[in-house]
């Protein structure tokens, strides 16, 4: 019985981790869609998080469930931890400095006349 | 299945590119650089899985590290225009 | 001490779960992993680094239960924002708000903001005092109250229910 269901998790698995891994990797192309529409710096910085957190969490949790060895998965979990331990760190550096610096964000509701440049 | 993920995370990579070029104050090229380094911390796992070989892994677990701290340093640079300074406020408050 | 100690328990995982040597047959490799956790930990403790900031596992477990929950939280955010990467005509209300938070220690704080962060649509701009300058992609996204069970469970995953 038990045996039966690890033959049918064992040739599900492969599916399962590449449909997993292109949900991220699609992720990814939004976030980079959303950083090329928005306006300004700030909202731009929300578009790029997607891809830092959704995405690669998606991506990387595809790569565990294709990897061959129990090694693999373990180097996986260190990329994880170290992009969830260093991202929010970037973006706060990021948006530090620029409010450091003087950059005004801009506040209030926006249409499409302000955005859609690129 | 795998190839059109790396495709996609390829795609991603040449428009962040774009930004990263075209982004009118110096943050939002910073921020651009430092997505794409996401993006190819992915796409070196991909490319692992995609000839077999996982020890891609290693690479993209070193080019996570570079990318935190070049952006940091990158930053710290443009801030103070050095790298001299001490970064850490110690008592001052908890940032 | 305790810190010490957590710290080279933890770079002893860290290192046997890289390396893939579990059976310890190579003693070359082996004893350069030990020499390297040492000299790692040595150096934590020169630089002044070995304190409850620095090697926070005393209370692994409570900041696992909230990444859980954080995780969950990332999730339904990251929703709101690809729909708004996605929709055709850009409709979108950022804001700059004050949150008030209740942590009392830099821990405490520091996993506040950063949880902030690390939600997608909200990023912590600056920390002053007890007060953290929070810019949103959607104004009501960040209202008064928003953040006020963020700000519970993170100062109790990371100083305890007792205090503050």
């Amino acid at each position: 019985m038990i045996e039966t269901v690890f033959e049918y998790w064992n040739a599900f698995r492969p599916a399962l981790g590449s449909a997993l891994l292109l949900v991220g990797a699609i992720l990814a192309v939004i976030g980079t869609i959303g950083v090329l529409r928005f306006p300004d710096f700030y909202t731009r910085l929300h578009a790029a998080s997607v891809t830092d957190t959704s995405a690669a969490t998606l991506a990387i949790l595809g790569m565990a469930l294709l990897a061959p060895s129990f090694a693999v998965v373990i180097k996986l979990a260190v990329v994880w931890l170290f992009l969830f331990l260093t991202g929010p760190t970037s973006s706060h550096a990021l948006a530090n400095a620029a409010h450091t610096a003087g950059l005004q964000p801009m506040i209030g509701r926006l249409g499409e006349s302000d955005g859609g440049d690129e | 299945m795998i190839g059109a993920a790396a495709l996609a995370l390829i795609v991603a990579i040449a428009l962040m590119l774009i930004r990263a070029l075209s982004g009118p104050t110096l943050y939002d090229r910073v921020l651009a650089v430092n997505s794409l380094g996401t993006k190819i911390i992915l796409l070196l796992g991909v490319i692992g899985f995609l000839t077999g070989r996982p020890d891609f892994l290693d690479i993209s677990i070193l080019y996570a590290l570079i990318n935190f701290v070049a952006t940091i340093a990158i930053l710290k640079f443009f801030r103070y225009r050095s790298f001299q300074v001490s970064l850490s406020r110690r008592g001052k408050d908890g940032a | 001490m305790g810190y010490f100690l957590g710290l080279i328990v933890v770079l002893t995982a860290l290192w046997t779960g890289l390396s893939g040597e579990y059976t310890l047959t190579k003693p070359l490799i082996a004893s350069l992993g030990a020499i390297s956790i040492l000299l790692s930990a040595i150096l934590a403790y020169r630089f002044d680094i070995l304190d409850r900031e620095g090697s926070p596992y005393g209370r692994i477990v409570q900041l696992m239960l909230y990444w859980a929950w954080l995780l969950v939280e990332i999730f339904k955010a990251n929703w709101v924002v690809i729909k708004a990467c996605l929709r055709s005509t850009l409709d979108i209300n950022p804001a700059l708000v004050k949150v008030k938070t209740g942590c009392e220690s830099d821990l405490a704080r520091t996993v506040f903001a950063n949880s902030i962060t690390l939600t997608p649509g909200t990023v912590s701009v600056e920390v002053e005092g007890n007060k953290i300058l929070v810019h949103a992609l959607y104004e009501d996204s960040a209202g008064p109250g928003a953040f006020d069970e963020m700000d519970r469970r993170s100062r109790e995953a990371s100083d305890g229910k007792g205090k503050a």
